[in-house]
């Protein structure tokens, strides 16, 4: 009776799923991963991979092809953070991705965590940000006009944001998310903000049960540090995306707290840390696994597996609020290796 | 749309950013950019501030990608001193700056061109949602108005406005929504009125 039990229960379908250890204290705090799923029974099977820029005599920059081609089979990976090398020619890696997988929705929740408390503990910070993530204001396309006078041009089309609008109203529908509010300049920016939002406003209208609303950008940076907790789920081109979810993960105490994923065409989804790589961690391996651990249940949700997600998350919040074994970015001592032992304790009981 | 940066006119605001902070007793000017990707535009923009910042040896200066700086805005804002940079991240931060202490309601501005001066609240909301309620915070109005008078080097009758303005603010006793309470604008009016009387008196 139990030999057939365990027999059905490891061939319970084993998940493959990419792994990109990354640099600096990459390879460390992805072992942390890989031990606390591992403790929490996690049906995952990783393959590795090493991503680095290789220039192609063209000028354009690929990743490795080792790398692409088990993103394409496995669709699911997990992202450590990366080193972007200093000099001309060099396209920062991380786009390079983004462009490699056509990632064009980055979500980035960022929700108070018991433990870290920072002034916007007491309010509470419960919200996600949609990022548009392949255009905007970084499309690249900049020119000199005459010496002393650049122009830099910001792309916005409506299929690139009428994606990242449905991805962001069906996430919201998944999630049970009440409220989006759509963030923009679009009384300045006409044309390109204005065409965001009409995308946002059709997409809208398909969810009647979602609240939506709009707020100028700047609105939204001034109430969110009076009153976070009145933000929910909030779209947004690229560069608004990118230093508003910045600020976000500063109100709850950083961004080596804070988990994001990237969305793609045709099912893929990549989860990353997006802190640096703390290169001057690595020798005494005392990064914080956090974010690239959180990252990974954001992952696990995606997959479905939710009761390991939730029980992963936990152990992690219970260890952060008795603030015992914790690292040192959140005002502890503990290695990275004890953070992750801690949990993997508690998770086992 | 896209991004025009002259760099007279980057090098203007600089020198003006750098002169702020001599006449100020301000010790440091932090540029704020996103050169990293917008490396011709913004690289422009860091390229005159740092130009600029060799002529004022006595302060000290620093660079800082702008995602980065709303985080460090919301977790460590007094380690900022005078923030020079791009139109777009000026709105979005001098927002962000407003909410850190107090809101729309208490943060005055200057504007300053070639031949003119313009004095407004910081954060340019209109809230027509409450127009005609008599709901705002005049606080906002009230120093820009200060700042005129200092402008005008009429230095006694705006510093003695600040003053007044911010002894009712300090203590809470009359406050508009904005503040946590409900007195309307007239109130709050009445209040500054009131400190101006006082203080005037005890000069």
């Amino acid at each position: 009776m139990f030999l057939s039990r365990a027999l059905r229960s490891s061939c319970r379908s084993l998940h493959t799923v990419t792994l990109f250890p990354g640099d600096g204290i990459g390879p460390q705090i992805s072992d942390s991963v890989k031990k606390i799923f591992d403790a929490a029974e996690v049906p995952i099977q990783w393959e590795e991979r090493q991503v680095y820029p290789i220039l192609e005599p063209n000028g354009k920059t690929r990743i490795p092809d080792d790398a692409v081609e088990s993103i394409f089979k496995n669709k699911i990976g997990l992202k450590g953070p990366m080193r972007t090398a200093i000099g001309k020619g060099h396209v920062s890696l991380n786009l390079t991705i983004r462009r490699t997988f056509g990632l064009y929705a980055n979500v980035r929740p960022a929700k108070s965590v018991p433990g870290v408390i920072t002034p916007y503990s007491k309010e509470g910070v419960d919200c996600v940000i949609m990022r548009e993530n392949t255009e905007g204001e970084y499309s690249g396309i900049e020119h000199q006009v005459v010496p002393g006078v650049v122009q830099s041009v910001k792309l916005i089309t409506r299929d690139a944001s009428r994606n990242v609008a449905e991805y962001a109203f069906q996430y919201a529908q998944d999630h049970g998310r009440k409220n989006i509010v759509a963030l923009h300049k679009a009384n300045i920016m006409k044309m390109s903000d204005g065409m965001f939002l009409e995308q946002c406003r059709e997409v809208a209208a398909r969810y009647p049960e979602i609240n939506y609303r709009e707020m100028y950008l700047d609105s939204a940076c001034l109430k969110i540090v009076s009153d976070p907790s009145k933000f929910d789920v909030m779209l947004m081109p690229n560069l608004y995306g990118d230093i508003f979810s910045d600020l976000t993960a500063g109100l709850i105490g950083g961004l080596g707290l804070a988990p994001s994923g990237n969305m793609g065409k045709d099912g893929i989804a990549i989860y990353e840390a997006v802190h640096g790589t703390a290169d001057d961690l690595v020798e005494a391996n005392k990064g914080n696994p956090t974010a690239l651990l959180m990252s990974g249940l954001m992952m696990l949700r995606h997959m479905g597996l939710k009761s390991q997600a939730d029980k992963i998350e936990a152990a992690v919040l219970e260890t952060l609020t008795e603030r015992k074994v914790i690292t040192g970015d959140i005002g502890g001592t503990a290695t990275n290796p004890e953070y992750a032992d801690e949990i993997c304790r508690k998770i086992k009981g | 749309r896209s991004k025009q940066w002259y760099q007279r006119r980057v090098r203007g605001i600089a020198k003006f950013a750098f002169d702020y902070a001599r006449e100020h007793n301000r010790k440091k000017v932090t540029c704020i950019h996103k050169a990293n990707i917008m490396k011709l535009s913004d690289g422009l923009f860091k390229a005159c501030c740092k130009e600029v910042s060799e002529d004022y040896p006595m302060i000290e200066y620093e660079e800082q990608i702008v995602d980065n700086t709303c985080q460090q805005l919301v977790i460590n804002p007094q380690q900022f001193d005078v923030m020079v940079m791009p139109n777009l991240y000026g709105n979005l931060v001098s927002n962000l700056a407003a909410g850190l202490v107090g809101g729309a309601g208490v943060v005055p501005s200057k504007s300053y061109g070639e031949n003119i001066a313009v004095f407004e609240p910081g954060a340019r909301h209109t809230w027509m949602e409450m127009k005609g309620m008599y709901v705002a915070n005049p606080a906002a109005m009230v120093l820009s108005s200060a700042f005129m008078l200092k402008h005008l080097q009429l230095h006694e009758a705006g510093d003695l406005l600040i003053k007044a303005v911010k002894n009712v603010i300090n203590r809470r006793e009359v406050q508009t929504r904005d503040l946590g309470g409900s007195s309307t604008t007239p109130e709050m009016t009445r209040a500054f009125l009131n400190e101006l009387d006082t203080l005037y008196k005890n000069q």
